[in-house]
Parts: C-alpha cells; structure tokens; sequence
C-alpha cells in the first residue's frame, strides 16, 4: 500500500501547483486515450460491428446535414428542456418543502431513495396509457427521471443548513418567502446544483427512452429506428453526437459545482 | 416502528386507497389505470404462471451475472485508481460525467458482439453498475484515516492483514453505497434492455402484455417488480444502518 502523495504537506502543495495547468493536458490524454482505444476495437471487432471514429465523426455531418435532421433535433431539445424545467422547479419546490421539517424528510426519504432504484422503464406503459403518443409522454419521462435526485440533494442540502442561520431569520422576523430565497437556497447552493446534475443526466436519459418508445419523432426515435434496421453506423453517429453534448453539459455543471462548493468551504 | 415510519406506511396505504377509490369510482378510466386490488390479483395470477416465473428467474440470473461482475470490476478498478493517482486525474472527468451517457445505445453493439443471447443484457447491466462501485470504492479508499495506516505500520502488519484489519472494514460504507447503487442499476439496465430488445424476462413480459393490452397481467408484472426491488432494496438499507451503527460504536 503507497502512502498517498496527500501525507506531506509539500507533495500536496506541489500537487495543487501541477493541478492548476494540468487538467488541459489530462483532458486531452483522455481524448486521445478514448479515441485509440475506439480505432483499435473497431480494427479488432471489425467495421461492421464498431465503425472507426472517423467513419462514425462522417456519418455523423451527413445525418445533421440531413433536411430532416433539425425537425428532430428541436423535437428532442423542446422536449428535453420542458422536461428539465419541470423536474429542477417542481424538484427545488418539493425538496425545499421537504427539508425544511424534519419529520417530513425523515418520512419521504426512504420513499424517494425506493423511487430512485426501481426501474422507471417499466412505468412506460402507464406513462402511455396516461398521456398518449407525443411529446408530453416524453416529457413526462424525462420529469420522472429526473426529479427525485434533485428532490433529495435539495432536501438533505436544507438539512444540513446549521440552525444559526434559522435563528438570525427568525430574529430578523424574515417571512417564509423571504427565509426561502435569502437564506435557505443560497445556503444549499452548492448541494442544489449538485443534484441538478444529476437531474440534467437522467432527464435527457429519460427523454430518450421516451423517445425511443412513444414517438415518431427526435433523436430517440432515430436511434430506435436504426436500431432496428441494424444500421451500425447511425447508431455510432448518434450515440457519439449524444455523448458528446451529455459530456460537455455535465463538464460544464461540474465546474459550476466544484466552484460553488470550493465558494463555500471557507465560511 | 418509529413515528416517521408509521406515517410512511399511513402515507402509502391513504395513497393506494384513493388510487383505488377513483378507480372504481370512474374518475380514471379502467383503460389506464387498473385499482390496485386487481393489480395485486393481477400479481398473484402472475406469480403462479409457470412462464412468469420463467422470466422472473431469468431476469433475476441476468442481474445477479451483471452485479457480481460489476462489483468484482468495479471494487479492481476503484483499489487501482487509487494506487495510481495519475491515472486517476486523467480518468477523473470520464468518471464525474460517465453517468450522462446514456449507455443503452450501445446496446445493439453489444448484439452484434455477443449475438442475441443474454449476454449483451449483462453488459448493459454491468456498464450501468461498474462505474458507480468504482467511484464508491475510490471513495472509501482515500477517505481511510492516515492514523489508521499508520497505526498497521507500526504494528508491522502484513499487507493481507492490513487489508482485512484496516483497509476492507475502513472502506466498507463507502463500498456499500456502490453496492446498493449497483443493485438499483444493474436491474434498470438489464430491464431497460429487456425492454428494447429481448424475448424473454421480465421487462419484455411487460411490453409483451402492454401491446396485448392486457392490463391486469401488465399491472401484476410491474407490482412484482417493484415489491422484488424495493424489498431487495429496504433490506440494503437496514443493513447499511447496521453497518453504519456498528463502525461508529467502535
């Protein structure tokens, strides 16, 4: 077992030093990394069954400089981005409600942590039955996705706010809307943006896999179509377009997020 | 039981009644939503079909294949990232953003890799759980006290007796938390791929019942789905709380 390089103080600082221009560089190992790992699986599994990253990156510019293309693209996104609306507001609305007693939490979380870990997938049928083929049983797939885990960062992140800080918005007689936006959302900041993460990620999940099943329209039915006509290549091409966009977005939150909570260590 | 749970169980129980009152009462068509009393029938009749219980086994194998090899990987991968930190700063934005991937569309790849069978399931199942024991793992790993490391030099422990002493009980509520989240994840996987592209388990029973608008059969199979998970789950649960209980007592 090698003591980690944390054990002294100037290894540390050295570490930090290295860190402030290396995440460039390790950004781009990673890229390069993936992309030789990618060329190699498809020069050993064969075109057929993994196209190179350069036949994929192709496919890809035709498929999107297809006329059809941005009919479905805004599909998915109106989609995605009404989905995501509802699950952050009615999330941050809930898990505020939620946090701000204690035995109400203690009552939901077990019941939220059980929502999290059943397989969502198996309420498309209902989601159908309730809400028809189109764009609101896309939506609604993406809410019920996506907004538990922003329901239970909200509610542990009000939790954690240390009583001081009710006692001073009590002093200073703050209305509940007031003690709301000045002191509780700001506290839970970091926490918030932490499960919106989270919910970012598992609402565009959601939205696709409502997609693949209740539409003749979006990227998510694109890819179902492809899937079944085991067209390879289009299923590359749009599974790479979809990583690329998720991983961008949540690099970008994660940022956010890490400064936040960087922000609030001080304090 | 404590007050919390008792409110829970009211909660829940007040919550199916009203499902079931306006069901029977009309104010939701019996074309969408069944009242839970049949779903439960519906359930029961499942459960004593040979074919359903077929399934259920089958799924359940599926998942069982996928969790022993995501927390065998997972646990392999965590305990070498932390042996090589380079690396793990390189892999670092690949681990925090993996889960924004949505990884079942490289399901028919793995099709066109293990042929139809239930192997490109396990790796959907395995895919989905691997990461989250590996952080998990990595977790637990580099959040172990350096006192506690220290104390096994000076006691001059072996490395396998530092590892089951110190390492193994040090890290186990981290590597717990990637257990339970790789039991929730290698059955939404598995499931989900059952859904897209299967012709047997569980998840292609409720298709199959849902496009042979067999509602009661529909109803039951997601009942017991769910009663399986969340039972699965709630007993993950009171042993974390053991766990937890247990390691701060000492």
């Amino acid at each position: 077992m090698s003591v980690s390089p944390d054990a002294d103080p100037a290894a540390a600082a050295e570490r930090i030093e290295r860190r402030d221009h290396g995440p460039l560089l390790d950004t781009m190992l990673l890229i390069v990394g993936l992309i030789v790992l990618w060329q190699a699986g498809s020069m050993l599994l064969g075109r057929d069954a993994l196209p190179s990253p350069a036949a994929t990156v192709e496919k890809l510019a035709a498929i999107m400089g297809d006329q059809d293309f941005p009919a479905h693209a805004w599909e998915t996104a109106r989609a995605f981005v009404t989905a995501l609306v509802i699950a952050l507001c009615s999330g941050l609305a809930i898990g505020l409600a939620l946090g701000s007693n204690r035995l109400s939490g203690e009552v939901a979380e077990p019941l939220l942590v059980g929502l999290y870990a059943i397989p969502k997938i198996t309420l498309y049928p209902v989601i159908l039955l309730l809400f028809g083929l189109g764009i609101s049983a896309k939506i609604a797939f993406g809410v019920i996705h996506g907004v538990i885990p922003v329901i239970v960062f909200t509610m542990n992140a009000v939790r954690n706010i240390r009583s001081v800080y009710f006692r001073a918005a009590r002093t200073m007689r703050l209305s509940l809307m007031q003690t709301a936006f000045t002191i509780v959302v700001p506290a839970a900041m970091p926490e918030i943006i932490s499960g919106f993460r989270v919910g970012f990620a598992l609402t565009l999940l959601g939205t696709l896999i409502g997609e693949m099943f209740a539409s003749q329209r979006g990227i998510g039915y694109m890819l179902v179509r492809a899937m079944e006509t085991n067209d390879t290549l289009t299923v590359m091409a749009l599974a790479f377009l979809l990583v690329v966009l998720a991983t961008a977005a949540s690099t970008a939150l994660l940022a956010l997020d890490r400064r936040l909570h960087k922000r609030a260590m001080p304090s | 039981m404590t007050r919390a749970g008792w409110i829970r169980l009211a909660l829940i129980a007040g919550a199916l009644a009203l499902l079931e009152a306006a069901c029977r009462f009309g104010f939701i068509s019996r074309d969408s939503v069944i009242p839970p009393t049949v779903m439960v029938q519906g359930a029961w009749q499942a459960l004593r079909s040979n074919e359903t219980r077929g399934d259920l086994l089958l799924t359940l194998q599926t998942v069982g294949v996928a969790l022993v090899l995501s927390l065998a990987a997972g646990a392999a991968v965590g305990a070498l990232l932390h042996q090589a930190p380079r690396l793990r700063r390189v892999l670092d934005p690949l681990l925090a953003s993996y889960y924004a991937v949505p990884t079942f569309v490289f399901y028919p790849l793995f099709i066109v890799l293990f042929g139809l069978n239930r192997w490109p399931l396990v790796a959907i199942g395995f895919l989905f759980a691997v990461v989250a024991v590996a952080i998990n793992t990595l977790d637990g790993l580099s959040r172990i006290p350096r006192a506690y490391l220290r104390t096994a030099a000076v006691m001059r422990l072996s490395p396998p007796q530092m590892l089951l002493h110190v390492i193994l009980p040090a890290a186990a509520p981290w590597f717990f938390t990637g257990v339970k989240f790789a039991v929730a994840y290698s059955f939404i996987g598995v499931i989900a791929g059952e859904f897209v592209v299967s012709g047997a388990g569980v998840g292609h029973a409720i298709a199959f019942a849902y496009n042979s608008f067999d509602n009661r059969m529909m109803y039951g199979l997601i009942v017991l789905l769910f009663v399986l998970v969340g039972g699965i789950n709630t007993v993950l649960w009171s042993w974390e709380r053991r766990l937890y209980v247990r390691l701060a007592g000492r």
